[in-house]
């Protein structure tokens, strides 16, 4: 089942120059899809349009079934959730503020409980008192996690997200997401920088650079038609072929 | 609308003032500063002028307050906003379903908050350093403080707008704009001070009306209804105008794909 639809994506924000162009993406229920691409290539713009943060040139955005507009788009997003390695939340804030403002903003019923759960989930109930400005930033990208998986996500968007993460709680986190999606059937866009990484966790892998899609599919099917020995090799033959 | 995500906005502001000291210095410290220095200078001209102007104390102190009360409610939402900028935290709240209609109601729900704050210290100060009440302006406070928080607002929704579309660049504004119209508010002196042309560009301004009224009731005359009308008219039409100018600002700034980048 097809539960996030993007069809003939494009963007430009200047005339001639496009950060994407024509980017077509389906995501299943409970997968998750692994985003590569060189710096530049529209991986987080394409993150952000999916969240309605940037409106395309052209094509459109459909999730639950439904398209993304204005007038869709909150109910879409109290479904959805995203977290990033770019994106901060309030230091001056303890953990456990900061998980209640967004508890409220999603409408969450029994939110104190909601909040320490989840807190829980990412090991931060020992910190969830003290302002988030004294964790380091690999509990700050753990905090953006948890306020991700806040509202029970149906659709997670995660832009580097184990960026800062010590090599263990990344593997956690890993571990977590692919748990959280073959019990749950959350589904994860996932972009990366970490090719073993994405080995690891993605089911599916689209390739992009330039704001195009290079080739998208299941690793194990990509690494077989191109031959390559993992996903490194295909990153690297997939941009030779971008060129 | 839902209140919840309302509240959640404006939750997340008063977080920050139970451990921020700066944050609080700025609902305490600063207006508190104000009211000192000029209160006392004020007491100073009165017994060096003789009985020339009975009622100095009161107009400098009465528009120091309300004046006040119109730059609070600005900051209210500017600084507010800006507190979502600076902790880089804007996108994880753009992404949540929280409206933007919704957002700006959590900014004047928190700007009424620190409005309320202010008012309440500086009437009290007021009361206690230099014997002013400002609980005699009666009846017609209530309408004057509306007027003058709803100016307020439409400044502040106005340099918000400002902001979200030109990022750091434009966020002097949010200290700045609302002084563009002290000047011309007759809030320390009555709008006939000034000449002719900045007359009628007072009679364009909320505040200019909503201060002859409080001199006009310090003065003992009725209530100023004409004043408080006029200042009404003109405050629906700045709040209708800054609120079609965010949503303007609101839809360049999704298209051009500007609030990934607000801070940097």
């Amino acid at each position: 089942m097809k539960i996030l639809k993007v069809t003939g994506i494009s963007k430009s924000f200047e005339p001639g120059v496009y950060a994407l162009s024509d980017v077509s993406l389906a995501l299943e229920k409970g997968e998750i899809l692994g985003v590569l691409g060189p710096n530049g290539a529209g991986k987080t713009t394409l993150i952000h349009t999916i969240l309605g943060l940037i409106s395309p040139s052209s094509g459109w955005v459909e999730a639950f079934g439904t398209r993304l507009s204005a007038q869709t788009r909150a109910s879409i997003l109290r479904r959805m959730n995203f977290a990033s390695s770019y994106v901060s939340l309030p230091l001056t804030l303890t953990p456990r503020e900061n998980m209640m403002v967004y508890a409220l903003m999603y409408g969450i019923k029994d939110r104190a409980a909601r909040c320490d759960e989840t807190l829980g989930m990412f090991g931060l109930e020992k910190l969830k008192n003290k302002p988030s400005r004294t964790l380091s930033s690999g509990q700050m990208m753990r905090l953006a996690l948890a306020k991700a998986m806040i509202n029970s996500p149906e659709i997670l968007l995660l832009d580097e997200p184990t960026a800062g993460l010590d090599p263990e709680i990344a593997r956690k986190t890993r571990h977590m997401l692919k748990s959280l999606c073959s019990e749950r059937g959350m589904s994860v866009i996932y972009t990366s920088h970490n090719l073993w990484e994405m080995q690891e966790v993605s089911d599916r892998v689209l390739f992009m650079k330039e704001g195009k899609v290079l080739m998208q599919g299941r690793s194990a099917d990509l690494l077989g038609s191109y031959g390559a020995k993992n996903l490194e090799e295909l990153f690297f033959k997939a941009l030779g072929e971008g060129e | 609308m839902k209140a919840s995500h309302v509240a959640a906005v404006a939750l997340r502001q008063l977080y920050l003032y139970k451990r921020s000291m700066a944050r609080l210095m700025e609902v305490v410290y600063w207006p508190t500063m104000d009211l000192l220095l000029w209160g006392f200078l004020t007491v100073y001209l009165r017994r060096t002028s003789g009985q020339n102007m009975p009622k100095f104390v009161s107009y400098f102190i009465g528009a120091l307050i309300l004046w006040d009360v119109l730059f609070r409610a600005e900051q209210g939402i500017s600084v507010s906003f800006l507190e979502d900028m600076w902790s880089r935290n804007l996108i994880n709240v753009f992404v949540t379903p929280v409206t933007m209609a919704e957002y700006v109601l959590g900014l004047i729900v928190m700007s009424f908050i620190k409005v309320a704050a202010a008012f309440a210290l500086l009437s009290v100060l007021g009361w206690a350093l230099y014997s002013f009440s400002i609980l005699k302006l009666g009846a017609s406070l209530l309408p004057l403080v509306l007027n003058l928080t709803a100016m307020g607002w439409a400044i502040g929704i106005f340099t918000t707008a400002l902001i979200l579309r030109y990022g750091l660049e434009a966020e002097i504004l949010a200290w700045a704009l609302g002084f563009v119209f002290l000047p011309f508010s007759a809030v320390f002196y009555p709008v006939s001070v000034l000449p002719g042309f900045l007359r009628a560009v007072a009679a364009f301004i909320p505040a200019s009306h909503a201060f002859e009224g409080m001199r006009a009731v310090i003065n003992g005359a009725s209530f100023p209804a004409r004043e408080l009308l006029d200042a009404t008219a003109l405050n629906a039409v700045y709040l209708a105008l800054s609120l079609l100018f965010f949503r303007r600002m609101y839809r360049i700034v999704i298209d051009r794909g500007i609030i990934p980048k607000i801070g940097e």
